[in-house]
């Protein structure tokens, strides 16, 4: 059963490193010091331990929770586009609960958050899931466009309701320490939401390959005739619960976010998370333990893209050239296995049975 | 008497898709001023042959003949521009856009100068001279089947053909509507042009068409232009006479005296609709008892395809009852779009059944004994557990889709052509594991488009026509005819 992952690892470590290689060279056309980029890049990312923990896998913590949200909806064949709202609709319900209740203890007022978030996220999926199942709305559209919706509505909120006291700045006061999440390590930044990605991870692994519920979400990803015809599945209706499961992940990595660096809400929450996550997932096969390594690789890219630019003094934007990159990549290499007749690269499991 | 020029002939024509053979020396020969039928079972070829005519495929080998002369489509267009249009299966039109608007953009120069006005007189034009009404400014998504067809028709008339080309007109309309489209194409061959008509029905070729033209296999078969055939000939011609000859029949008849059991399967006046809601069975009424196998004879569109669905469970009659055990093994016709995902493994593929009901963990490991176990019984090759279902030959792939079906003696097992694709080794090995399951007691069912596999295989058969359902003796002519609608 474990057939198809070489491939899909070896194509993975090839279109990443193709990418890395090919923005060198914009790097160096564009007149800089690639080399200096390098070396720079290298040591933000991973040149000592503060640097791996509070950049590297710091930024890697919601990339991976969401990367796991994301390959939960491909999986069954749902294209959730939308784990951006997702995410700042799980960050927007967190911050208000954890405002509103500040006086309450951490024991009770940081799984509620948690709980909220992801119930959020759930919601913000489950309007786009709804219209997929009653009216057959197509779910990159209105995931898409949910997360403008929910943009805006963080707007509205850090002007509007939630506002700081003094009126001044579009943000959210901070949350009190009773709602924060721990920080993992002392003198560290990374919190205990790296935990909770990498619990999120297990268990969609487990999910995926140990349960029913799971097995046939990855049936209806593979073949929805087959579904139906053969395992008389009911293909809408986990493709819906698929698409709220994937919400529910993504609001909890929202959750993440502002309970474990934020601290509040704020415009541009953000950079775009939900779309870099997309790569994250086709990157790593949309296999759990594929998703964590890809994780890995995009926060030390992120975390290396500061680093340029603090010591180099490179724009960052050739880290998102990189991410582009490394998603055309992957789609045209399954193009190429589908059309060999290969199994399709990134929809291949990582089962271990 | 001095036989005119045909209008088109299409000699010794060879296509291959990858390792497909489509076609091998097929001919087609049609005379000007005729109605020409082409008949074959499904991946007979016809279509392939016809779009070779039409231009929209080139051949590997042969030659077309267009008014004797040697002609080599690289398009459409060109051939369009020859004289040949087209009406295909599956129409060309954009549903948000008008029939003008529609027309217009498969005419030549659809991107310069549009103007709505000089659209909708064109059609206007085109459906007065060929005496086709049609609305010119009616919005395609609002029309009927019928009306997108005839507009389809109008589309393929803007540039006068001499040959038109249609590829299963019928198979989209009611009785009255292919009876008067069949009058109109009349009209058009009674002015000089020809037409080819694609058809699974042998009385409507016989009853509309001039000659006939049979495939099997991608070869031409029967070449009919005096109507001097029979029904059955055509039939015959159709379906091929070679069975399997798996040697049941006489093992079977000891058996069979032995009286049935309970009754297992039982359709009530069950009016059945496919899955686009087009009604294909009318208040059919049958039982299945346990240890018999029901063999179902019927052509493409006659219904069984929907019947089989319906006791299967895959389809819920519309009006009438169909009442089945709760685990019923399915065979369907298409193994790779409907039973199998290639790329998971056979363990993978064998727990798919009815994991819609699963719950709980999946213990991969016992799964996977039960697959070796099933794949033993089945003798199925190429293979393990840990096998993808894609890397297995097609004949393998059916006996494994056989192995998870019967898999916990289900009480009912329903296969649709289970056969299909399968050479005569294998098509005997899944029919006599479809009798022993019988044999163990369940209820059978099984499609099948050859009659002597029926025979072969069947305790009684049933003969889907229209929609309507019949049992018939168990004598291939009394089946043949049955098909045809004579008896």
């Amino acid at each position: 059963m474990t057939s198809g992952l070489p491939r899909v690892r070896g194509t993975a470590a090839a279109v990443f490193f193709a990418s890395i290689a090919l923005v060198a060279v914009c790097i160096w056309a564009a007149g800089y010091d690639a080399s200096r980029a390098g070396s720079a890049a290298w040591n933000a990312a991973f040149g000592s331990p503060f640097a791996f923990f509070s950049g590297t896998l710091k930024r890697a913590t919601p990339l991976l929770t969401l990367g796991i949200a994301i390959s939960v909806a491909f999986r069954a064949g749902v294209l959730n586009i939308g784990a951006d709202g997702q995410f700042l609709a799980g960050a927007a319900a967190s911050v208000a609960v954890a405002l509103t209740f500040s006086s309450w203890p951490r024991m009770v007022l940081l799984p509620m958050e948690l709980l909220v978030g992801a119930c959020a996220g759930a919601a913000w999926a489950g309007g786009a899931a709804v219209l997929k199942r009653r009216y057959a709305v197509g779910e990159v559209v209105s995931t898409l466009l949910l997360n403008f919706v929910a943009t805006n509505l963080i707007g509205y909120l850090v002007r509007g309701p939630l506002q700081e006291p003094s009126h001044s700045y579009p943000q959210t006061p901070q949350i009190a320490p009773a709602g924060r999440l721990p920080i993992l390590l002392p003198g560290q930044r990374l919190h205990w939401g790296f935990v909770i990605a990498v619990a999120v991870a297990i268990g969609a692994w487990w999910f995926f390959q140990r349960t029913a519920a799971g097995f046939r979400m990855r049936v209806v990803g593979a073949s929805p005739s087959v579904a139906y015809s053969a395992g008389l599945i009911d293909v809408g209706a986990v493709q819906a619960r698929a698409l709220i499961a994937s919400g529910a992940i993504a609001g909890l990595a929202g959750c993440c976010e502002v309970a474990g660096v934020t601290y509040g809400l704020y415009e541009g929450l953000s950079p775009g998370y939900g779309y870099t996550a997309i790569a994250v997932a086709l990157l790593g096969g949309l296999g759990a333990g594929g998703v964590v390594v890809s994780a890995l690789l995009f926060g030390a890219l992120a975390a290396g893209a500061d680093g340029m630019q603090r010591d180099a003094g490179i724009p960052p934007e050739f880290a998102s050239i990189a991410a582009a990159m490394m998603i055309l990549g992957m789609l045209i290499a399954s193009t190429v296995q589908r059309a060999r007749g290969a199994a399709p690269a990134p929809i291949r499991s990582d089962a271990g049975s | 008497m001095i036989t005119p020029t045909p209008a088109l002939e299409l000699r010794s024509i060879d296509k291959r898709f990858g390792s497909t053979v489509a076609l091998t020396g097929a001919s087609l020969c049609v005379q000007p001023g005729t109605l020409h039928m082409l008949l074959g079972e499904n991946g007979a070829g016809k279509t392939t042959l016809l779009r070779i005519a039409a231009g929209l495929e080139r051949p590997d080998g042969g030659t077309i003949l267009l008014d004797g002369a040697e002609r080599r489509w690289r398009s459409r267009a060109e051939a369009i521009a020859g004289g040949v249009g087209t009406v295909e299966q599956h129409f060309g039109l954009v549903p948000t856009m008008t029939v003008a608007e529609n027309v217009a953009l498969a005419g030549p120069g659809a991107l310069t100068g549009f103007s709505p006005r000089r659209a909708a007189r064109t059609v206007e034009e085109i459906s007065t001279r060929i005496g086709l009404s049609v609305d010119a400014n009616a919005v395609i998504g609002d029309l009927p089947v019928s009306g997108q067809q005839r507009v389809e028709i109008i589309k393929a008339l803007a540039k006068p053909p001499r040959i038109l080309i249609l590829d299963e007109p019928t198979a989209v309309l009611a009785p009255a509507e292919s009876l008067a489209l069949y009058e109109w194409l009349r009209t058009f061959v009674d002015g000089g042009n020809a037409a080819v008509v694609i058809t699974h029905h042998v009385r409507e070729a016989r009853a509309n068409g001039d000659a006939i033209t049979v495939l099997r296999r991608g070869r031409t078969v029967l070449e009919a232009p005096h109507r001097g055939e029979t029904e059955g000939d055509v039939l015959r011609a159709i379906l091929g006479e070679a069975s399997p000859g798996s040697g049941l029949r006489a093992g079977r008849h000891a058996e069979s005296i032995a009286s049935h059991g309970d009754v297992v399967l039982r359709a009530t006046a069950a009016t059945i609709a496919d899955e686009k809601g087009v009604v294909r069975v009318r208040e059919a009424s049958l039982v299945v008892r346990r240890g018999e196998v029901l063999g179902v004879a019927g052509v493409e569109g006659a219904g069984h395809r929907e019947l089989l669905r319906a006791l299967a469970g895959r389809l819920t009659p519309q009006t009438g009852t169909v009442e089945g055990p709760d685990a019923i093994g399915f065979i369907p016709e298409d193994r790779l779009r409907e039973a199998l995902v290639a790329d998971f493994s056979l363990t993978e593929n064998f727990i798919l059944r009815a994991s819609g009901r699963r719950r709980g963990r999946i213990a991969w490991r016992t799964e996977a004994e039960r697959t070796a176990r099933g794949i033993a019984e089945f003798d199925v090759r190429g293979g393990g557990p840990a096998t993808l279902a894609g890397a297995l030959s097609g004949g393998n792939q059916q006996r494994f889709v056989l192995a998870r079906e019967c898999d916990n003696s289900p009480d009912a097992v329903i296969a649709e052509s289970p056969t299909r694709g399968l050479d005569i080794r294998a098509s005997a090995a899944a029919l006599q594991a479809l009798r022993a399951r019988a044999a163990a007691g369940a209820a059978v069912v099984v499609h099948s488009i050859d009659i002597d596999e029926l025979l072969d295989v069947a305790d009684r058969v049933i003969v889907c026509r229209g929609g309507q359902v019949r049992e018939v003796p168990m004598r291939a002519d009394a089946i043949g005819a049955a098909l045809v609608g004579v008896a």
